[in-house]
């Protein structure tokens, strides 16, 4: 250890003069790497928002177009009143369905994730070990026979199998909060007991609005993978009305194929409210996957 | 005095605990029926489908093996799609993995503006895979796709993607590379805990950047490492919707994008054959938690955590 020390100490008094030229490498090298990468994971977006801008001649082109010559904003109104594809529709939908579901999420989850780190019950324990396990259960084995069970109470084609779901809580948000609740100071219930508060009360009054940064997390999350869900609205819904955007884009696309101006004006309404959201409610959503990561 | 009053006391806690225990219950009380509607049922219901003839209009008729014979022995679709599956999985994870991690290095080289790339690494997730998928399939275009523009000017050679068989899946990884954003932000919170006592001690002892990186970072990193590949094997084996778009239940073309998930979806929803397709459900289910178990085990050979450190 110490020869490798010695090494590294001469090798660096010797080539002196180089290690200015060396540290100014080190700064711009991590720089033009990142904003290569960045460059690359943005150009897409880019690319289909531009897109959505342009003529057909400008896409089928031979050289690399880069703005449209004119912003054709009518794509866009072509798409919204296209026949046969009521895309205000879609996004009324999408906004429903999305919203129910985070309304649905962040109540049964904090309501569960309270329960697991307030209140002692017998079989807690059991319970959360199981809540842990069925984290790593993979969809495929549970959605056939939730769909015979739906089909049983004749819910098919309707919103109730997207939705009624979320109202009975999801492990991963539960497990989350429980994380946040856990935090919160005894003290606060203890006091709130004495004055005569009920489990309730304490829970809705006091408790809620002190873990709301992250009840935001969870909403914005549900909201975000409800508004991108496919395989669900694909096996439930079958009238076109009733489709949110993500099906109705699909749909659009099979019958459109190659009418890049049209699917990615299109796309882009479907992508615009996430990416609004996101700039809207940026730290939770870094937030949210930090504790996601580092608490699996 | 005490004695007398103790009774009484402990009475009177027992009923606060019971009433906190009702409480309690009362409040995990949609979880209990969640679970048992949407999780014990669905896996016990799966199990005993995949033991019958089930068209979802008649009541299901047990029959024995059949189901997994069939898959076994006369569904050639079966080998594709494991074969597309694996595929997919065995080079996407790692892959997604590497480039997240040099990503979150980078980044957490204290540069400037580390927030603005976080970010927009992060950008391209927020996007529906539909519209993702679609943006690939005009990009990737053979003839005017911009992507084939740009090689073609260069002089390189032009392949077909999504058109050509050999190359669907490879377009299909790039569109599952361009997601990497989340891992990459929870490797960089992984990185950012790392305390920088025990980078600094390393240089110290003479440790260059190459061994820091091997004998310092990447260990205390690894149950993080663990994680992403975990969630990234589950996630890469179920794979539906971007192989769906492209190639729809026929996985065009020539069978390069029919996935395992989509062998399941037809024969559930196209055929009506729901025990089958249960069965098809159960394999990948055994498969999944097979794999994620291997990972586990394996995992203790190269997962460190700091509380063993502590305890040697």
């Amino acid at each position: 250890m110490a020869r490798q020390l010695g090494a590294k100490v001469d090798g660096a008094t010797v080539v002196a003069p180089r290690r200015r030229l060396r540290r100014i490498i080190a700064t711009l090298v991590p720089h033009l790497l990142l904003a290569l990468v960045a460059f690359l994971f943005l150009w897409p977006f880019y690319w289909m928002t531009t897109t959505g801008f342009k003529s057909i001649e400008e896409i089928l082109s031979p050289n690399i177009i880069w703005f449209p010559g004119v912003w054709r904003w009518s794509n866009f109104g072509d798409v919204l009143n296209y026949p046969g594809f009521p895309f205000l529709r879609y996004m009324v939908n999408s906004f429903v369905y999305a919203g129910s579901v985070t309304i649905g999420t962040v109540l049964s989850c904090s309501f569960v994730g309270y329960g697991f780190a307030r209140l002692r019950f017998p079989g807690r324990n059991i319970l959360f070990a199981f809540t842990i396990a069925t984290m790593m259960i993979p969809t495929v084995v549970t959605f056939i026979p939730t769909y015979v069970l739906f089909r049983y109470f004749h819910l098919l084609g309707t919103y109730a199998p997207l939705i009624l779901p979320s109202f009975f809580g999801n492990a991963f948000f539960i497990f989350m909060l429980r994380q946040f609740f856990m935090g919160l100071p005894w003290e606060l219930s203890e006091a709130a007991k004495v004055d005569g508060a009920g489990e309730f009360r304490i829970f809705w009054k006091i408790m809620l609005p002190l873990v709301r940064p992250a009840l935001i997390v969870v909403a914005v999350f549900s909201f975000v993978w409800t508004w991108q869900e496919f395989f669900q609205p694909l096996i439930y819904l079958s009238d076109p009305d009733t489709y949110p955007l993500s099906l109705g884009l699909f749909a659009f696309q099979g019958e459109r194929t190659t009418d890049w101006q049209l699917l990615m004006a299109a796309g882009t309404l479907t992508t615009l409210p996430l990416v609004v959201l996101f700039f809207a409610a940026q730290r939770y959503f870094l937030q949210g996957i930090t504790m996601t990561g580092l608490k699996g | 005095m005490a004695v007398v009053q103790m009774p009484a006391r402990r009475r009177h806690m027992s009923a606060l605990r019971r009433r906190e225990a009702i409480a309690g219950l009362l409040f995990v009380l949609p979880w209990i029926v969640g679970i048992l509607a949407f999780t014990v049922y669905p896996i016990l219901a799966s199990l005993y489908f995949s033991f019958t003839d089930y068209n979802i209009v008649q009541p299901p008729r047990w029959t024995g093996f059949s189901n997994y014979t069939a898959i076994f022995t006369s569904d050639t679709d079966f080998i594709t799609g494991v074969q597309n599956s694996a595929y997919y999985a065995l080079i996407s994870v790692p892959l997604g993995l590497v480039l997240s991690l040099v990503l979150a290095l980078v980044l957490n080289l204290r540069v400037r503006g580390v927030g603005i790339y976080r970010s927009l690494f992060y950008l391209p997730s927020l996007a529906p895979p539909v519209a993702s998928t679609i943006v690939f399939l005009m990009l990737l275009d053979p003839s005017h796709g911009v992507v084939n523009v740009f090689l073609t000017t260069l002089g390189l050679p032009a392949p077909a993607w999504f058109s050509d068989p050999s190359w669907t899946k490879p377009a299909l990884i790039l569109l599952s590379l361009w997601t990497s954003g989340t891992a990459t932000i929870i490797f960089l919170a992984g990185l950012q805990e790392i305390p920088q006592s025990l980078i600094e001690a390393a240089m110290i002892d003479g440790a260059g950047r190459w061994q820091r990186f091997w004998k310092v970072i990447l260990p205390l990193l690894s149950p993080v490492v663990l994680f992403n590949l975990v969630m990234g094997v589950i996630y890469s084996f179920q794979v539906f919707t971007q192989a769906y778009i492209v190639g729809h239940d026929t996985g065009d073309p020539v069978g390069s994008t029919l996935m395992y998930m989509t062998l399941i979806y037809r024969s559930a929803f196209k055929y009506f054959r729901m025990g089958y397709a249960s069965a098809l459900a159960v394999l990948l289910f055994v498969a999944i938690v097979t794999v994620t178990f291997v990972i586990f085990r394996v995992s203790r050979a190269w997962v460190f955590y700091e509380g063993e450190q502590h305890n040697a």
